[in-house]
């Protein structure tokens, strides 16, 4: 497979993963969270700052469809990442080198 | 295994987020010889495709669940300081956008999931490579291992700085046995995924995945000769 194909279909993956899978993931807490839960320490927690995003735990503030509104926040996430991570790596990357 | 607020005390906080950024640091400078202009836009997807995975929770049982954390596979993929960014770059996202994992827990988290979960991930990797046949075969195999051990150290850790710095008083032997006990266990999901997923790669682009340099064959250059 030639490198843009490649790279396009691994995105597509993640999105399809995070726009359509994640709504069949289970809401079981997490194993952190049950040990918590269990031993006792869960009240602990305090709760996430609000840093005025509208896709706060995996959500998507004003759609109230659950699927979609987790699936834009899904495939929102997986934008951001792509973005902030595909940026950083370009920029640290050794410069023209075709090895 | 994200933490929240408020699990840990501030110096404990405080300590994570010195390691984290040190380790960080470092991995910025590291990462150069693992990124050119092929690998660069490979580490932005595997950060996108390991910020989806997580969003996949599997049941474990007794109304448990866990999610890839991704360590040994983003190190596996892209090499260990490129996948210790990539897991980095998806818990700041995951911190900033998604409220999952607190942002004065942000240095615990980098720390337990894109340092410990990744270099002892790639460790446990390069340790099973070694007495594995030299083959392209064997890399899955070594990236499922290295993510199966990679899970419950992530664990141990966090028992370690629950330990040194836990808010709530709570019997540290209890919270060490249930959290390494529950982790081996999604631990063995991670190394299903990471074994998947390696190997599909493998399959289309193994000049594409930093643990398997060495072993792919270079083809256009040995046509015709018999394989060694």
């Amino acid at each position: 497979m030639r490198n843009r194909r490649f790279l396009l279909a691994g995105l597509l993956v993640a999105l399809l993963v995070a726009g359509v899978g994640s709504y069949y993931a289970s809401s079981h807490p997490d194993g952190l969270e049950y040990v918590a839960g269990k031993t006792g320490f869960s009240d602990s927690a305090k709760d996430p700052v609000d840093t005025g995003s509208p896709f706060a735990d995996y959500g998507t503030k004003g759609v109230d469809d659950e699927r979609l509104s987790g699936g834009i926040a899904g495939v929102a996430g997986v934008g951001l990442t792509l973005l902030i991570g595909g940026g950083l790596f370009w920029v640290l990357r050794r410069r023209g080198q075709q090895e | 295994m994200h933490v929240p607020d408020g699990f840990l005390d501030a110096p404990t906080s405080v300590a994570t987020g010195v390691v984290a950024a040190a380790g960080v640091g470092i991995a910025l400078r590291r990462a150069r010889a693992e990124l050119d202009d092929r690998t660069a836009p490979m580490a932005g997807l595997v950060a996108a495709f390991v910020f989806a995975g997580q969003m996949i929770n599997f049941p474990v049982g007794a109304g448990t669940s866990g999610h890839l954390l991704g360590g040994a596979l983003a190190a596996v993929l892209v090499g260990p300081w490129t996948g210790a960014l990539c897991i980095s770059v998806v818990l700041l996202v995951q911190g900033l956008f998604m409220a999952d994992g607190g942002l004065t827990a942000l240095g615990t988290n980098i720390t337990l999931m894109g340092l410990v979960g990744v270099f002892v991930g790639y460790a446990g990797f390069r340790l099973v490579l070694a007495v594995l046949p030299r083959k392209l075969g064997s890399v899955p195999v070594a990236a499922a291992l290295g993510a199966l051990v990679s899970v419950p150290a992530a664990a141990t850790v966090f028992t370690l700085l629950f330990a040194i710095g836990g808010t709530a008083d709570v019997s540290v032997g209890k919270v060490l046995a249930a959290m390494v006990g529950w982790h081996v266990v999604i631990g063995i999901g991670e190394a299903v995924v990471t074994g998947l997923v390696v190997s599909a790669v493998i399959a289309s682009r193994p000049d594409l995945v930093h643990g398997a340099r060495g072993l792919v064959r270079r083809t256009s250059l040995r046509t015709g000769e018999v394989t060694a």
